[in-house]
């Protein structure tokens, strides 16, 4: 027994021996995925995680056109940022319906959503991934890092002008979140990844914040149009100071017309910005050849950056009924988007107006609707066309090559006049020469469209002329207090075929009940 | 029936007496000695009582014992696994007599196989049912899990389709996990076989040919299972194959040929219906669209399938190497057309021993090939939806003369209308998807006896499952399927498809374990114990390829950035049994495993998972001793805890940067650059944990003609691995499976076993099975917060990423989450509305609530088999009771919109329209509460009937010949084609058919 007991013991140290040796065959790596040292050992490298922070607004996810999504809880073809941002500000609004019954979509239009909105919730966590990224990058790229991974001279000050581009894209998508659910939580490249739960910050002070980033980084921002397409420079940071200032009372409670005249006339003045020629031509699959008038455009490419959302979506869900896909640059339209007829009669003589952007499709389409699933009820919107400003063919008929211009000039001209026409201090002439500029190309003509002078009713009404499908609609009408109020109805506004006002609370979205689940310092929105 | 069995007895013993008194006075006894259904027993033994002579039946089932001195004798014949005949008789000259052996009812003699060794049936303290090969289901059974369908209480096997080789949802005692793995672990001859599903392979189970199956063992409970550890919380399933037996070479061939067809379509409108109906409510311009024809698309896609199952087995043994060679040959049609599967098996199994038995060797390896052809099963959801009016062909050549709908029917050369549905036949036809897939799994034990010390034995295995797939799938560029096509640099469009797929699998496994077992009878006792060393590696190779047009060109950007990626994971554990008996009466089992894997960061990496279980032989006490009626009375507690860590990502606790592909560019200036995606991570992340009590009886009656078991259990998994929101802002994905949650279930399982009659003429034995289980989640975030609705599940077709299931706190898991759909005074459904349950005024997703779960309440088996003479007959039925399904056919078919839709065409209609006149127009409409239907059904899975002709030529040989009906009748009020739909989503899945066996089995 004796003998045998010492075999018991070699035989068990043999195994807790074996054992020990063996814990490190559990390290294993991933074959094709990387660590962070390995991505950001030099500038190519950052490059092409840079490349995702701004990707992050454009695709759904790292396989096109799906398949490897960023965004979970929601179908990964509608979890891209423009077009849920799109729905979040078109789809309760005068400007547009949707025919599809996917759930909660409908809630939109009919101003009926709740906390637990699949459509809302994504939107929320994609602004918020596009964040995470930028703090993380900024946070790879700090000094030190850049130090440590013996990046220096003009490597170094390129990837400084990248960190203030992501600082750009930060204080962008705080602007939406800001805008659409009024009190984030706040999270900056200071909070570490996995950290404390991030606190809330209100709408007043996140306005605050935004603000000072947006300034702080103006010195390291490239000249306006100096740096590559589709990164941001110093305009598009002047264009988005004087889009939250044109809506300041609304974040902050006190207005700030005079800082939206500032910046708008900035960029107007020394941007170097023109208007194209021809408004019908602006959302083309080469509108990159507009990058006159375009002052950040969200780039989509129908080979090489494929998704079902963005500019994809916005050129196949409107075409339906007895729509010609192929006018439209696309195998098939997806029948779904439709407007109300109160932007139709925005427009003198409605869809047939001498404004050419009165963009509507009437062939079976009735201008009233009786019921949104029907997709002739209502006239369908021709703004998005998959195919060249020459009429050639896009590169693909199923993912669009058509960039978004998500800052235009014609809004600058627009935030200034409407500025200045509430007070901001602004030149009124310059101001109205802008609007006419616009009707201008609108009429084709100089003479046809002109104003003599400018109301702000009329600024609104211009607007939706203008920017109509643009994704401004929603908030427009708030400031304009006329988005939940009785006193402006669109058809089926708050459910209602003739439309009805609906609870002033509405002018925010619920956060999502996801993130007040998974975070309890965050506070649900007032009503939900 | 007692009195009927005696009265046989007395006249079967009055019968033999005359016999011998008839014969004149030399010695010596022949006979044969045959089983119940009248088939030879080769390897019988008949002795002479009190002496050591004795004669072992051959093949044939013949004895000789010879030299006997005339007078009065008692002779017992015996065989494994039957019950001892003894026969008194009166030699005098030569003696003929035959005997018939009945076996043992649910013999408790019987050795089952646990984990890492085997035990007496009597000495098990765990929840282990055993399975044997004559209690399998019978008929076509291509895939070994549906051998116990039925047969298991707390098991259940539900076929995922009617595919052919389609694998089937294995859940003992329910699912206990939210987003990791609910699957067993299956270990076949010692091998954990991985749940990783095969590219190319409808199952990866359907590489093993279920005729090779000897015996399963399901280890239902954690005193059973903790020894497996790391995967064990859903329970195990082994798995042995046939071995060689000592003896001469026999021969087995069967055969089988079988017709399947489909049992129901799914009722929708006729062409003359629809004409009707869009006559009665569409515009001009829809009634313009009808058609003429009046075409069945159900009956146009399916088809008879013709099934061929050809096997042939040697066995036997050469001095000291049992051996057993086998192949096996199926040919199945699929009832889809296009779906097909043949299947080359062969296997070949040595278990040689040298050192006078101090060494054996098992050395098992199975392989197989099959060649499968996938339908498109799209067509199924399209025979349903297209048009009845329109024509199967279109006259035409264009899309392969298959009727298609067009932008303008006018101009037949213009486009094909975009989103429309597509002609089912064509879409069969004019896709040719093809794999090839080889599998083996293989293994060498080898278990050595000590020289010195017998009791120790040292066991190695070493084992591999390997696989390798590759596929073709082939779509001509006429096909409407790939219509849209893609352009090339040129510009010039490029349609069809000529893609491929290719994987290798590679899992390994070597173990050490030494075991010791003594009997201490100073004390009365018995100790057996095993300790032991594993390590698992499980790689899986995906080469990545690009998307090409039929005509070879490869779509721009699809390129695979890399060439393959292989993902991979180890398991390393140690583990270790004791099993203590005392006075033969009490037992008590513990075992321990300590688990390590690579999935998780290192100090989260290892898990220990104890178990003890014991165990009281109630009847070998002196107070049950005297109660002849009963015949076993035993009585096991068990308590233990599991682990588990399938089903979940590899790399997860750190965040790695993902390289975006060729297609998820971003355009910066003239660059497009392929990007550095950080990917969500859980650093926490460890194993789910199990903790399950189990208290059971076993007992038999009438000497043990009926015996059963009654377990009860209570399970707690904690830990639970579950896909949570993440805090916005702190992680790079939103979800991420986290260890956050619990989730208790309860479970009452019985299991009966009766032989009714049990004579020389009659057998009859009857088994049901019953098990109740409910599961409720108690926990899904971190701080309680009742306004988190939960975790939605059960996508649902019909719009994008609806889902139409949800786990909760305080529910069942996959409960459905809906509306509560609105009555008129006549009992109909009114449409879109739905009741404000939160009574706010207005009806959106706050309104939705949790109604029933696709999770049976109970199921039941029940079979029997009747032996009489040459003849034999049985069925196996199956029922469960409280599961619900929600009819994705009639949500997305059976409304006026589904006939009138958005895209410009006509579709068909579930007849269902008639009966709810649902226009589809409310959002909310699809997530009714009508749609979510009772699924309790029973289903008659198996009647078959045989007789056994016995000896064929000149006194060799036996052929049996069989009759089955597979899936004779199902009995249910859910109003879809077929209630049994495991995911609780019934959408238009490839049905399940019902099918005809012919079958023969010949031994030489």
């Amino acid at each position: 027994m004796k003998r045998n007991s010492i075999k018991y013991i070699t035989v068990a140290a043999l195994i807790a021996g074996g054992l020990s040796s063996c814990t490190k065959k559990l390290d294993l790596l991933p074959t094709n995925d990387v660590t962070s040292a390995q991505v950001y050992k030099d500038t190519a490298g950052y490059k092409k995680a840079f490349a995702k922070v701004y990707a992050a607004y454009a695709l759904t996810g790292n396989s096109g056109p799906a398949g490897n999504g960023d965004v979970q809880g929601i179908d990964e073809g509608t979890s891209d940022f423009f077009r849920l941002m799109w729905c979040a500000q078109e789809l309760p609004t005068d400007e547009a319906v949707v025919g599809w019954g996917d759930v909660g979509l409908p809630d939109f239009h009919s101003m009926t959503w709740s906390s637990s909105n699949t459509f809302l919730t994504g939107l929320y966590y994609r602004c918020m991934y596009q964040i995470t990224l930028a703090n993380d990058f900024i946070r790879q790229s700090s000094d030190a890092n850049l130090s440590s991974r013996g990046i220096s001279g003009a490597g170094a000050d390129k990837i400084r002008q990248y960190v203030a581009e992501a600082r750009f894209l930060r204080a962008y998508q705080y602007s939406i979140l800001m805008d659409l659910f009024g009190n984030p939580p706040f999270v900056t490249e200071a909070d570490p990844l996995g950290g404390p739960l991030p606190k809330q910050i209100s709408r007043k002070d996140l306005f605050t914040y935004i603000e000072s980033e947006l300034k702080a980084i103006d010195g390291t921002l490239a000249a306006p149009k100096s740096n590559e397409y589709g990164r941001a420079d110093k305009a598009a940071a002047w264009a988005l100071l004087a889009r939250i200032y044109l809506n300041a009372e609304v974040y902050t409670g006190t207005a700030q017309y005079a800082n939206a005249v500032t910046y708008s006339k900035k960029v107007i003045e020394t941007g170097g910005y023109t208007l194209v020629s021809d408004y019908t031509k602006l959302m083309r699959a080469d509108n990159n050849l507009n990058k006159n008038e375009f002052i950040l455009t969200i780039n989509y490419d129908g080979l090489h950056t494929q998704s079902y959302g963005g500019m994809t979506f916005m050129t196949h869900a409107p075409v339906g009924g007895s729509m010609d896909a192929a006018a439209f640059g696309i195998a098939g339209g997806w029948a779904g988007l439709r407007t109300t007829k109160a932007l139709v009669n925005l427009f003198p003589d409605g869809a047939s107006s001498a404004d050419k952007r009165a963009q509507f499709y009437t062939d079976g389409q009735n201008i009233d609707i009786n019921t949104i699933s029907t997709f002739t009820d209502g006239y369908a919107i021709t703004k998005y066309k998959n195919i060249k400003i020459n009429g050639g063919a896009a590169q693909s008929k199923d993912y669009a090559d058509v960039d978004m211009p998500i800052f235009r000039l014609a809004e600058q001209y627009l935030i200034y006049a409407e500025a200045t026409t509430r007070g901001g201090g602004g030149d009124a002439t310059a101001a109205l020469g802008y609007v006419n500029a616009l009707r201008a190309r609108a009429y084709q003509s100089a003479t046809n469209g002109k104003l003599t002078a400018l109301t702000t009713d009329l600024l609104l009404d211009e607007r939706g002329r203008e920017l109509y499908w643009e994704g401004f609609r929603r908030t427009d009408l708030i400031r304009y207090k006329k988005f939940v109020e009785a006193t402006y109805l669109w058809p089926f506004k708050g459910g209602s075929k003739d439309g009805k006002g609906v609870e002033s609370f509405r002018t925010l979205y619920p956060i999502p009940s996801a993130d007040v689940t998974a975070n309890p310092n965050l506070k649900q929105n007032t009503g939900y | 029936m007692r009195k009927n069995y005696s009265k046989k007895y007395v006249l079967l013993c009055a019968f033999l007496m005359m016999s011998v008194m008839a014969f004149a006075q030399t010695g010596s006894i022949k006979g044969k000695v045959s089983d119940e259904t009248n088939q030879p027993l080769p390897g019988a033994t008949v002795t002479i009582d009190g002496t050591t002579i004795g004669s072992t039946t051959d093949v044939n089932g013949n004895y000789a014992i010879n030299n006997v001195k005339a007078g009065s004798y008692t002779l017992s014949i015996k065989f494994i696994g039957y019950v001892t005949l003894k026969q008194a008789v009166t030699v005098n000259g030569a003696t003929a007599l035959n005997f018939s052996l009945v076996p043992e009812s649910k013999s408790l003699n019987e050795v089952v196989v646990i984990g890492y060794g085997t035990q007496r049936k009597k000495d098990l303290s765990g929840a282990i049912t055993n399975v044997t090969a004559k209690d399998f289901q019978k008929g076509v059974i291509t895939t070994p899990e549906q051998l116990i369908a039925g047969k298991v209480a707390g098991v259940s096997v539900i076929s995922n389709s009617g595919a052919p080789g389609a694998g089937s949802t294995i859940r003992i005692r329910g699912g206990v996990s939210l987003s990791a793995s609910n699957d067993p672990l299956i270990v076949i001859d010692g091998v954990p076989i991985s749940n990783s599903s095969i590219s190319g392979a409808a199952n990866p189970l359907s590489l093993v040919n279920p005729n090779d199956i000897e015996s399963f063992s399901v280890l239902k409970d954690a005193s059973a299972a903790a020894i497996y550890g790391n995967r064990a919380s859903n329970g195990v399933i082994l798995i042995t194959t046939k071995k060689g037996k000592s003896g001469k070479p026999v021969i087995d061939f069967s055969s089988q040929v079988s017709a399947s067809k489909l049992t129901k379509e799914v009722p929708v409108f006729t062409g003359d219906q629809i004409r009707e109906y869009v006559k009665a409510n569409g515009t001009a311009a829809q009634i313009a669209q009808l058609g003429t024809a009046s075409t069945d698309w159900q009956k146009q896609i399916y088809q008879t399938g013709i099934t061929t199952d050809n096997n042939i087995s040697v066995s036997g043994a050469t001095k000291h190497l049992p051996y057993r060679v086998s192949a096996g040959y199926l040919d199945q049609d699929g009832i889809l057309k296009t779906s097909s599967l043949q299947r080359i098996t062969g296997a070949i199994n040595l278990s040689p021993t040298f050192f006078q038995d101090h060494l054996k060797a098992t050395l098992n390896v199975k392989g197989a090939q099959s060649k499968q052809r996938f339908a498109n099963e799209g067509a199924i959801g399209s025979a349903v939806s297209f048009d009845p009016t329109k024509p199967v062909y279109s006259g035409n050549n264009r899309f392969g003369g298959y009727y298609e709908w067009l932008n303008n029917p006018a101009q037949p050369g213009g486009g094909l209308k975009d989103l429309a549905t597509l002609n089912p036949l064509g879409l069969l036809e004019q896709q040719d998807n093809r794999s090839k897939v080889y599998r083996s799994i293989g293994n060498l034990q080898l278990d050595y006896k000590f020289h010195f010390l017998p009791e120790l034995h040292a066991n190695v295995n070493l084992g591999y499952d390997i696989s390798k797939s590759s596929g073709n799938v082939i779509i001509p560029d006429s096909a409407a399927s790939n219509y849209k096509g893609f352009l090339d640099a040129k510009g010039v469009t490029h349609r069809g498809l000529n893609n491929q797929y290719k994987q290798k699998q590679s899992n390994t496994i070597f173990e050490g374990y030494l075991s010791y077992a003594k009997d201490l009878k100073s004390i009365a006792s018995h100790i057996d114990a095993v300790a032991g060393y594993s390590y698992q590696d499980f790689s899986i190779t995906n080469y990545n390829f690009g998307n090409f047009a039929h005509d070879g060109t490869e779509q721009p950007g699809t390129q695979p950035v890399y060439p393959f990626d292989k993902p991979e994971n180890r398991l390393i554990s140690v583990y270790g049994r004791l099993n203590y008996v005392f006075m033969d009466k009490y037992i008590l089992t513990g075992t321990v495993r300590r688990d390590g894997s690579s999935k998780f960061n290192p100090d989260q990496r290892f898990g220990t998972f104890p178990s003890v279980a014991f165990a009281w032989k109630m009847k070998e006490e002196s107070m049950f001793k005297g109660i002849t009626a009963l015949s076993d009375l035993k009585l096991r507690v068990g308590y233990g805890v599991t682990g588990q860590q399938d089903g979940i990502g590899n790399y997860d606790v750190i965040s790695f940067y993902n390289l975006s592909n060729n297609t998820a560019q971003y355009q910066i200036g003239d660059t497009f650059y392929n990007l550095y995606r950080p990917g969500g991570y859980y650093s926490l992340r460890t194993w789910e944990q199990t903790a399950s009590s189990n208290i059971a009886v076993d007992f038999g009656f009438f000497d043990n003609r009926i015996t059963g078991t009654l377990d009860y259990y209570h399970r707690k998994t904690s830990k639970l691995l579950n896909q949570i929101p993440q805090p916005a802002g702190t992680n790079f994905s939103n979800y991420i499976v986290a260890n956050i949650g619990d989730l208790t279930s309860n479970g009452l399982e019985l299991n009966l076993s009766a032989d009714v009659i049990r004579n020389s003429d009659v057998t009859w034995n009857v088994n049901l099975n019953a098990t109740y289980t409910t599961n409720k989640i108690t926990k899904l975030t971190l701080a309680p917060d009742p306004s988190y609705p939960g975790v939605f599940t059960g996508g649902i077709s019909g719009g994008t990423g609806n889902t139409a299931q949800i786990n909760s706190v305080g529910y069942a898991r996959n409960s459905f989450y809906v509306y509560q759909q609105v009555y008129g005074s006549d009992g109909k459904p009114l449409d879109g509305v739905f009741v404000d349950r939160n009574g706010d005024g207005i009806v959106n997703s706050n309104d939705l609530y949790r109604y029933k779960s696709s999770d049976p309440k109970g199921y039941f088996g029940l079979s029997s088999n009747v032996n009489y003479h040459k003849w034999s007959a049985g069925f196996v039925a199956r029922a469960s009771v409280g599961n619900y399904a929600y009819n994705n056919v009639f949500s997305s078919s059976a409304t006026q919109l589904s006939i009138f839709n958005g895209i410009g065409i006509l579709n068909n209609a579930s007849t269902n329209l008639l009966e709810t006149g649902f226009t589809g127009t409310s959002d909310k409409g699809r997530l009714s509460d009508y749609f979510v239907q009772n699924a309790s059904f029973i289903r008659m899975d198996n009647v078959n009937v045989g007789y056994n002709f016995g000896k064929l030529f000149h006194n060799t040989g036996n052929l049996r010949l069989s009759a089955n009906v597979q899936n004779v009748f199902i009995i249910t009020k859910y109003k879809g084609v077929d209630p049994e739909v495991s995911s609780g989503i019934d959408n238009n899945f490839y049905p399940r058919p019902r099918t005809y066996v012919l079958g023969l089995n010949l031994s030489l």
